[in-house]
């Protein structure tokens, strides 16, 4: 599991700003700060209201005198004051400066990490370029391209008929391209004499209608069956190509991720398991499936069927810096990172 | 100085500051009233954020949460045995959730008390002080251990074992989550045990040595039942303590959303459904309100047993020392 885990969180926006705005930022805070510490410390009369100020000892009075003061005193400094809070507050405006150009990506939480890390190490390399990358479903991704919310949008299913005509009816012809493939493996433990299923005997063991290994040709055993969250990526594929419209058996263990399967699968020789090609590691046992063994080159070639293809559309053909992106992401470095990130990659 | 000063002033002044009039070092009866107040309301301040806290906690939860009952039946919530949130059209019945959580934490109290409480007892009347020494630090230090190492020393090590040397089905599953559970609770019930234990006057002890009761006599016949209600409370908080922790049974108990059958079977506590869910449910939507709707479940269960604690720790008070 050398990998890094498949991160399936929300978008975190990404900005460019000149790396100095921030350590100045904190800079002036910090000789704002010291100052103020050094008065406190060694003048501890400093704060505090003098007698000479009013008379009297009203509580209401003490502690509006002792406002004014402090704010007096406060806005002696305030040129140091404003400078420091506008130069740390300033990276973390929208618009700062760097970046001319700007791409939003948005749409399915798979392509998610992956679109993340392309991002990123696309910025590395171009400074004048600034992507920010959210990641809430494919729908929302396809949606985006059709009301120009965003320039990209992911999604790891095709256009919708309905969806087309709403672009035809906008005047758009949308262009999807595939940047990567996202293939599942079944697995068993390596204990386990079984090599091959077909797609009928993977849905039997998740629906639960097959829960010995006999009835599949191996020992006679009962069967554990080991799945994702149902609100995975992963397990969208899996329900799509295996279960159909079945539920998957109330009894099956829900992991939260694909190295959780994987421990799941490693340490239990009843357990059968399904996870991201990227994944496999030699405690596990991958299946072939309708006799097929799951590889970079049979999915490529769409002979292994549990597989899906991630795409991103823009919403005409892509020019300029969105052009530039997509090259780079289906270009030797983008593919690279896909592969990093558990994907199958199209070239 | 103005003329509004009063006498009382100028004498305080004089007196805590020996009489210096440097005007930095003067302190009045204002002053005075700064430097108490100052620390006063900032501790009031400190006191009322957790109050605060509290309370918008409260709010944004159930806000959250009983949006659901809009949708779905609270009946069919709570009673209902299939969990398949993301399904179309969706499932939100949680009863097989709230089983695996009570099993789990029945089972690793029934496992944690007899440990915690035998701990505290031998600690307080057998151990010599080195041996005290020791094993109290190692309990505190088992304290220590992050939840997440416990979940990976149960899910690594344990879980593989017990599968082997039972030949269960699976590791994952209700007695080896209980486990784990257990060794977290073990501090909690040792240490507030031990307080109760020390508690217990010493002279009734005495009296019982005096009277010819041998250790043992004293011990079940004096010592416990004059820390009974402190050991309750113990165990009440301990059991409140597995009830609420996430990332154990996130990892050990399997994540079944089932009713089960037996104690090696896999179950989905309901923390473990809202951590593993939480982060892909759509904003705002049913599921979104029926994980939210666990948490209010969860809230009141551990709200239960902290009233509980309470109402044992404060009705069954030892009431002081029997001295003549």
């Amino acid at each position: 599991m050398g990998r890094p885990a498949r991160r399936e969180n929300s978008g975190i926006p990404l900005r460019c700003y000149p790396f100095w705005v921030g350590p100045a930022g904190v800079g002036c805070l910090a000789l704002y700060a010291s100052v103020w510490s050094y008065l406190i410390v060694s003048k501890p009369g400093y704060l505090v209201v003098r007698p000479t100020i009013f008379g009297g000892g009203e509580l209401k009075m003490m502690w509006k005198t002792l406002w004014e003061n402090i704010m007096n005193k406060f806005f002696k400094m305030g040129k140091l004051i404003i400078f420091g809070i506008l130069i740390t507050v300033l990276p973390l405006c929208p618009s700062s400066a760097g970046a001319d150009e700007k791409i939003s990506i948005t749409g399915s939480t798979t392509a998610l990490p992956v679109a993340q890390r392309l991002a990123e190490d696309y910025m590395d390399t171009h400074h004048e370029v600034s992507i920010s990358v959210a990641g809430t479903g494919s729908g929302d991704g396809i949606r985006a391209i059709i009301d120009g919310s965003a320039d990209i949008g992911t999604s790891s299913r095709d256009m919708k008929a309905k969806e087309v005509a709403l672009a035809l009816e906008k005047g758009l012809k949308p262009v999807k391209q595939v940047i990567a493939l996202d293939c599942i493996v079944p697995v068993v433990n390596s204990d386990n004499p079984l090599t091959d299923l077909n797609l009928a005997q993977l849905r039997g063991i998740y629906n639960g209608k097959i829960r010995n290994w006999k009835d599949v040709g191996g020992n006679d055993k009962p069967i554990v069956a080991i799945s994702r969250d149902s609100s995975s990526g992963t397990f969208e594929v899996w329900q799509e190509k295996i279960l159909n419209k079945d539920k998957v058996r109330p009894d099956a263990q829900l992991q939260a991720s694909n190295g959780a399967v994987a421990q799941a699968v490693a340490g239990n020789k009843y357990a059968i398991g399904y996870l991201g090609i990227g994944y496999l590691n030699s405690n596990l046992k991958p299946l072939k499936v309708n006799g097929v063994t799951a590889s970079f080159e049979t999915t490529k070639t769409k002979v292994y069927p549990i597989f899906r293809e991630l795409f991103m559309f823009t919403r005409g053909k892509p020019t300029g810096p969105v052009k530039a992106f997509l090259d780079f992401v289906k270009g030797p470095k983008g593919q690279k990172i896909v592969r990093e990130e558990g994907f199958v990659a199209i070239n | 100085m103005t003329p509004a000063m009063s006498e009382g002033d100028v004498q305080m002044s004089s007196l805590s500051a020996g009489g210096n009039q440097d005007s930095n070092s003067t302190t009045s009866v204002v002053e005075l009233k700064v430097q108490e107040g100052l620390p006063k309301y900032f501790f009031l301040a400190a006191a009322s954020t957790s109050l605060l806290v509290m309370a918008l906690i409260m709010i944004f939860l159930f806000r959250e949460g009983l949006a659901i009952f809009g949708k779905v039946n609270p009946v069919s919530f709570f009673f209902g045995k299939a969990w398949y949130p993301t399904y179309d059209p969706p499932e939100f019945g949680i009863l097989a959730l709230i089983v695996g959580s009570v099993s789990v934490t029945l089972f690793s109290s029934l496992v944690a008390i007899p440990l915690g409480v035998g701990t505290a007892l031998y600690l307080s009347v057998l151990a010599g002080p080195t041996v005290r020494e020791y094993v109290k630090a190692a309990v505190e230090l088992l304290a220590s251990l992050p939840s997440v190492v416990l979940g990976f020393l149960g899910m690594v090590v344990i879980a593989p074992a017990m599968q082997q040397i039972l030949d269960v089905p699976t590791g994952l599953n209700i007695v080896s989550a209980s486990i784990v559970l257990a060794i977290m609770a073990i501090p909690t019930i040792t240490s507030i045990s031990e307080d109760a234990l020390y508690a217990v006057p010493r002279d009734n002890l005495e009296a019982s040595y005096a009277l010819g009761a041998t250790r043992w006599e004293t011990m079940s016949r004096i010592l416990v039942p004059g820390a009974l209600s402190g050991i309750g409370t113990a165990v009440i908080l301990g059991m409140s303590r597995a009830m609420g922790e996430t990332m154990v049974v996130l990892m050990v108990a399997g994540g079944a959303a089932q009713i089960p059958s037996s104690l090696f079977d896999s179950v989905r506590p309901m923390p473990a459904s809202i951590a593993a869910e939480m982060g892909e449910a759509p904003f705002g939507g049913e599921h979104y309100h029926a994980l939210f709707a666990i948490g209010i479940v969860l809230f009141l269960m551990t709200l239960i047993f902290n009233l509980v604690a309470t109402y044992i720790s404060n009705r069954f008070q030892q009431k002081g020392a029997s001295t003549l």
